[in-house]
């Protein structure tokens, strides 16, 4: 069963169409590449399912249930996890913190509840590690590079059930070495059985790594096909417009 | 060697003594110790048990507001309304107390005021919007003239029946002959320590300062947490007030004129980043110290008390080039 599905989800702001009519479904432990221009609709559709904002028309089903969203947070209830394009970590803290950042594991009882610091550095020390990824629990952020900034970024998402991860362009601005590591992280990620959406400008990327790819052109969904079945030229084809749909 | 888990959980970034010389309190902490040291053996009257009762104490008032200072200056926001807020409070206070009421129902009232107040700038802050600098400037104005419509301008210091309790209060030193405002100064530093370090709160004011955007989409209720640093802070304008009022014995309208500029030089020196996302209670302490030592020594010395500014500003400046300099050697 799809864990999740989109239904004919459209997003009007007044009088621009951001997304029109798009309809996909999510395959758990699958990798699906987005794919499109810029202002083609992605981060609009992944901001929907994000519930930063909800869709003009069109439903969402998680696990086959209806899924209504008004808050971000209410998306990371239901094991909908985001590692934005900026990585949204605070420099000044450690790993730790930023993983556990608005989720800090606390002990103690009632109101004099204090920050569990020895169990969140054991259980960030444990994510890199099943990550593999060589990021320490008590270095700061500020002095990491760019490929340890997205482990302690994914690593957030490790932290509850997650169902599904989007991953807003997390290969953008980081070393062909670093992006290899990412691109490892993506595929821990899979292998628990997490279905990843790769939002990406990098055919390279996409076609390492991706199961499948979605291709936005105009808030329109004009392809969704296996990664095995396509190939680079057809994709940039696509999103140009060259080729109209497949 | 086998990596085990342990070894990169335990890995610490700096060892103890490269993390002292680093910071910018412990160098201040230092400055404040080398003064001392020199003014014991180059004056008569500085290693006095009366001077340094005169200068603890004269420290704390500062140092109070610091402490709230600093969670707003953590969060990357500033507080200039705390010199009027401390004014009004203790007017408030002044103004109860002199109606006939009792000690109780004037701190009461002034502790209200001065959380209303903060109340207002956090909510303009934090849900319209508007600049902190410029909500906080604001109020500096309506704070101190609120204060001279409520006493009509005049200086109170007939405080009604409970007169000596609160001139016991602030003027008082009940443990050990420590002046009592610096047994309220080491309490709120412990609890302001204990905050930033330990509850979820204070990390969240760090992320908040850290980075704002990150902090709201990781699901940290940013403008709740930023209502209450304001509130905070003019709380701790409202309870130096307070103790001030009890230790002068009078309220005049122009008194904390001008101190939110010392208390941000007192957070600033201490190591707090006017940026955001970097600041500690202990550092509150040291920096109001070092303002307070200059101050005293230059009079001791028999300085021109004009020279003043000069120091303190230097002081300032020396601090921040201390974190500059060590930015400089890390972007190299």
């Amino acid at each position: 069963m799809a864990v999740l599905e989109l239904t004919n989800i459209s997003k009007h702001f007044g009088a621009i169409q951001a997304v029109n009519d798009v309809s996909l479904s999510i395959e758990p432990g699958q990798v699906v590449g987005l794919m499109g221009d810029n202002g083609a609709g992605k981060s609009t559709l992944v901001k929907m399912i994000a519930g930063n904002f909800p869709p003009s028309h069109g439903s969402m089903r998680m696990d086959g249930k209806e899924l209504v969203l008004h808050k971000p947070v209410e998306a990371r209830q239901h094991g909908i996890e985001i590692v934005h394009q900026d990585l949204a970590l605070c420099n000044n803290l450690t790993a730790a913190a930023n993983v556990f950042l608005g989720r800090e594991l606390r002990r103690g009882v009632g109101p004099f509840r204090i920050l569990d610091y020895a169990s969140m550095y054991k259980r960030a020390g444990q994510i890199f590690a099943e990550l593999k990824s060589e990021t320490r629990p008590r270095d700061l952020v500020k002095q990491m590079s760019g490929g340890q900034r997205q482990a302690v970024a994914i690593a957030r998402t490790m932290l509850s059930q997650a169902k599904i991860v989007l991953m807003d362009e997390p290969t953008a601005a980081i070393s062909v070495r670093q992006v290899a590591e990412v691109l490892n992280l993506i595929r821990h990620l899979r292998d628990q059985g997490i279905a990843v959406v790769l939002i990406s400008h990098r055919m390279p990327d996409v076609f390492t790594v991706a199961d499948r790819v979605i291709v936005m052109r105009r808030g329109r969904k004009v392809a969704d096909k296996t990664i095995a079945s396509s190939s680079p030229e057809e994709v940039t084809g696509l999103i140009t417009g060259a080729i109209e749909q497949v | 060697m086998a990596l085990t888990i342990d070894q990169p959980i335990e890995h610490k970034q700096q060892t103890l003594p490269a993390r002292l010389f680093a910071s910018q309190t412990f160098w201040v902490v230092i400055a404040v110790i080398v003064a001392c040291l020199f003014l014991s053996f180059a004056t008569d009257a500085f290693a006095t048990s009366k001077n340094l009762y005169n200068i603890t104490r004269n420290i704390t008032f500062v140092a109070i507001i610091a402490l709230g200072m600093t969670f707003v200056i953590i969060t990357g926001g500033i507080d200039l309304s705390v010199g009027s807020v401390l004014c009004l409070s203790s007017m408030v206070l002044a103004v109860t107390m002199h109606a006939g009421y009792s000690i109780e129902i004037g701190i009461l009232a002034s502790i209200a005021t001065a959380l209303a107040i903060g109340a207002f700038n956090g909510v303009l802050i934090a849900y319209l919007g508007f600049p902190p600098f410029v909500v906080t400037l604001g109020m500096l104005s309506i704070a101190r003239s609120l204060a001279m419509v409520a006493s009509n301008n005049t200086v109170v210091f007939q405080f009604g029946p409970d007169h000596d309790k609160l001139l016991a209060l602030g003027g008082g030193a009940w443990v050990f002959g420590i002046a009592n405002p610096v047994l309220y100064t080491i309490l709120l530093a412990l609890i302001t320590g204990f905050t930033l370090r330990w509850t979820k709160f204070g990390r969240h004011i760090f992320a908040i300062g850290g980075n704002e955007h990150a902090a709201r989409l990781t699901g940290v209720p940013v403008r709740q947490i930023k209502v209450a640093v304001y509130m905070i802070s003019a709380l701790s304008a409202g309870i130096a007030g307070i103790i001030q009022t009890g230790w002068l014995g009078a309220v005049t309208t122009n008194i904390g004129t001008g101190m939110e500029l010392q208390v941000i030089a007192a957070t600033v020196i201490g190591g707090a980043n006017l940026a955001g996302g970097v600041g500690t209670a202990f550092g509150a302490i040291v920096g109001a110290a070092l303002i307070e030592v200059i101050r005293n020594s230059l009079g001791l010395l028999g300085i021109n008390a004009f020279w003043q500014g000069v120091f303190i500003g230097g002081a300032i400046l020396m601090a921040v080039l201390f974190d500059r300099i060590r930015n400089f050697r890390r972007s190299d």
